[in-house]
């Protein structure tokens, strides 16, 4: 039971020659640490490090196709994938506009986007799942960017915002502000879905990183088991006592994209934008800290300033995502792998990717509970659930040394 | 591990002095057994005697013999009686699921309501009722089925993979199961979903003497067996090698305790709900109350008495409305299992 798990923890004991087992990403770092000696670092420090790093290839390895992968992969590959990228989510988010209880051919979708007519009953049809795509962009994006961050500030290929319990306590805050003071708009929801998953966020971190082994992916993944568990009590508590809450929670719970308002939407945006933001700038960080605190530090970054940081961004974008749409875990989860299987581990390009696979996998979700189950609906949260489960136990399985 | 870090052993040590060292443990686990029994008898009586409703003992005693007091009778009889004997039977079955699962596999964390086994029984009676219309013992037979679908199902992902990996795995697996049942409450009426509700986290509420007569008969069948398999499971829990060495038949106990725990898991989830933790609490308990050692009857007199304890708290926290006693284990469970992960950090082993 003591030995690290999944390979993730710093300080294994194999001295690798750093730099030679590097992949391209940190050659490139470490270049540039050379150019800035670190002022911390005396000499005799920097083999130290360069032992400690040696965790680090392993984790990349874990993390995606090994360092060869990234060598393998061209810039001009990442480009092709950007590109495909970007056409299925068009195609996703024409899906969603189109696909439905009422079917519109894409002739007319387009048509009702660019030469709306208030009279034509098709066009109407579309411009009310306008509001439901664009609602299913931002939550996907939020998700799929904080839940691709989360693994590299964690370091663990197991991170989501479901998994972790930070949507659980999104919902229990937002439950209780429903319960106790009787909110009931998104932009109330939000103020305490942000307070709920930063709350939930740091006691789950907390509690698995105590200990010498740090946080590795079978303690995260209990200690936010055990977080959702709690706080699900605890929203139960209130639930069962409370028919109007239950009612307006049932729907909420579920994490459905249908029945959004253009405030909802409005209201979360600019908390979203602010947090894509603080995240996009933090690849550079997250490609050193998969290499291990010192050899982050040693490389003149510092490494509880750039989790915290990024742990701004994370609670920003899941706390919206989960005021907007309820909680949907599994996306944040599913999307990082996809992408490091398409253009390996590099953060700078996995961050920027996952707004684009992300919302293209809930649109397509949300697409299908549509029509799978005619004429009722199957929520989006509940089919990235289903869909997004198998995925977590590939990557148990996958990960050989689950052995802790 | 208290008592033999205590004991200097002596140079030779002979049959009178070893037999002095079993006796210990030995009178130990007699007084904490008939404590622990006390204090589920007296819970017992608690929830049926006091709460919003009182009882005086000699109008219990004349209402168990037959005699009807007008009003208080049918709260009795048809109401806290068979939720304070189904709370008994549910803890008990719980807590020896769970000890079971958790000596077999050697973690603590592997008890049934954290790899899904619970969460796999409650959807699929979740189905069984909202889908189908079934009741009754089809329900039980609907929950037993899923939590062996479940089960198998896990173990069969995680083979060769440990016991980590089998957690991870079911944490998956609970995660779909959980899905499932949310889906299914989505899709309920309303007066159902309240109901529903109950299947999430656990309840008493519901309780009815048909409930408490699937439940016991299915424990007076299963119970024999888990005294037999305790046995096996001792050896199981010293390692699959050393067990394999010692001359157990490995594969063999493995399958029926496997079968037992996940039927244990499954029925009282069928009669009260995945009722939170009470299996992944009552065997740590249990095995620390021993002084180290597993031990399955202990396991079931600590699920019973969470059960028991928890349900009076439930129902009586609030004057006018009764939760679910899944809400008050759930609620005590999980910062148990945040500690559980930052003791077992600090000693570095286990989490």
């Amino acid at each position: 039971m003591g030995a690290p798990a999944l390979k993730i923890p710093v300080g294994g004991t194999t001295p690798a020659p750093a730099g030679a087992s590097l992949p391209p990403a940190a050659g490139v770092l470490g270049a540039q640490g050379v150019g800035v000696p670190a002022a911390g670092v005396p000499a005799a420090g920097a083999p130290a490090a360069g032992v400690r790093g040696a965790g680090a290839p392993a984790a990349m390895e874990t993390a995606g196709g090994g360092p060869r992968a990234s060598t393998s992969i061209s810039v001009r590959r990442r480009v092709i994938w950007l590109v495909v990228l970007a056409a299925v989510l068009a195609a996703a988010a024409l899906a969603s506009l189109a696909v439905g209880a009422r079917n519109v051919p894409l002739p007319t979708v387009l048509d009702a986007l660019f030469h709306f007519d208030p009279g034509n009953g098709d066009h109407a049809v579309v411009a009310s799942r306008v509001v439901r795509t664009v609602a299913g962009l931002v939550v996907g994006a939020s998700l799929g960017l904080a839940g691709t961050s989360m693994q590299g500030v964690a370091r663990n290929p197991l991170a989501d915002p479901g998994i972790l319990g930070v949507n659980a306590g999104a919902s229990l805050a937002v439950v209780a502000g429903i319960f106790f003071l009787g909110v009931s708009s998104v932009s109330s929801y939000l103020w305490f879905a942000f307070a709920g998953s930063a709350v939930a966020a740091v006691v789950v971190y907390a509690v698995a990183s105590l200990g010498r082994s740090g946080a590795t992916p079978v303690k995260l993944a209990l200690a936010g088991a055990a977080m959702a568990a709690g706080m699900g009590s605890l929203m139960s508590a209130m639930l069962v006592t409370s028919q109007d809450s239950l009612d307006l929670f049932r729907t909420w719970q579920v994490g459905a994209l249908a029945g959004k308002s253009w405030d909802s939407v409005d209201a979360v945006l600019p908390f979203v934008i602010v947090g894509t933001v603080i995240l996009l700038a933090t690849g550079k960080l997250l490609n050193t800290l998969a290499l291990g605190d010192d050899t982050a530090r040693g490389l003149g970054h510092r490494p509880g300033l750039g989790r915290a940081v990024s742990a701004v961004g994370i609670v920003l974008l899941c706390g919206s995502a989960t005021a907007l749409a309820g909680p949907i875990g599994f996306i944040g989860l599913v999307v990082p792998h996809l992408l490091r299987a398409l253009v390996g581990p590099d953060y700078r390009w996995l961050l920027p990717m996952s707004l684009l696979a992300a919302p293209a996998i809930l649109l397509l979700a949300d697409v299908a509970g549509r029509v799978i189950l005619l004429p009722g609906e199957v929520p989006a949260g509940i089919l990235a659930a289903m869909m997004g489960a198998p995925v977590f136990i590939a990557v148990v399985r996958r990960g050989r040394q689950a052995e802790l | 591990m208290s008592v033999l870090e205590k004991t200097e052993v002596p140079v030779n040590p002979g049959g009178a002095w070893v037999r002095e060292q079993r006796r210990g443990p030995r009178r130990r686990r007699a007084w904490i057994t008939g404590a622990l029994a006390a204090l589920v008898a007296g819970l017992l009586a608690v929830n049926i005697l006091l709460g919003s409703y009182t009882v005086t003992i000699p109008d219990f005693l004349g209402m168990l013999g037959g005699e009807t007091i007008p009003g208080a009778s049918f709260i009795v009889m048809e109401n806290k009686l068979p939720q304070a004997v189904l709370g008994l039977l549910a803890g008990a079955s719980f807590g020896v699921a769970g000890a079971i699962f958790q000596s077999m596999l050697r973690n603590p964390l592997a008890s049934p309501d954290i790899i899904g086994i619970s969460y796999g029984a409650s959807a699929t009676a979740v189905a069984a009722i909202v889908l189908f219309g079934v009741g009754g013992t089809g329900v039980s037979v609907a929950a037993m089925a899923g939590a062996l679908a479940v089960a198998l199902l896990i173990t069969w992902l995680a083979r060769g993979r440990g016991g980590t990996g089998l957690i991870l795995i079911g944490i998956g697996a609970a995660a779909f199961m959980q899905a499932a049942v949310t889906f299914l409450l989505s899709r309920a009426d309303i007066s159902n979903a309240q109901d529903i509700l109950v299947w999430l986290t656990g309840s008493l509420n519901s309780a009815d003497w048909n409930k408490v007569a699937i439940l016991a008969v299915a424990l007076a069948v299963l119970l024999p067996f888990a005294g037999l398999g305790a046995r096996d499971l001792r050896g199981l829990a010293l390692g699959e090698d050393t067990a394999a060495g010692l001359g157990f038949n490995v594969p063999r106990a493995r399958l029926l305790l496997t079968v037992l725990g996940v039927l244990l898991a499954a029925l009282p989830t069928a009669a009260a709900g995945p009722i939170s933790f009470v299996a992944f609490l009552s065997g740590p308990i249990a095995k620390r109350l021993n002084a180290g050692a597993p031990s399955l009857p202990l396991a079931a007199l600590v699920g019973a008495a969470i059960v028991l304890a928890g349900n009076f708290a439930a129902v009586n926290a609030i004057p006018g409305t009764s939760l679910p006693v899944g809400v008050v284990t759930g609620a005590l469970g999980a910062p148990f299992l945040l500690w559980l992960l930052i003791s077992s950090n600090r000693t570095n082993q286990g989490g």
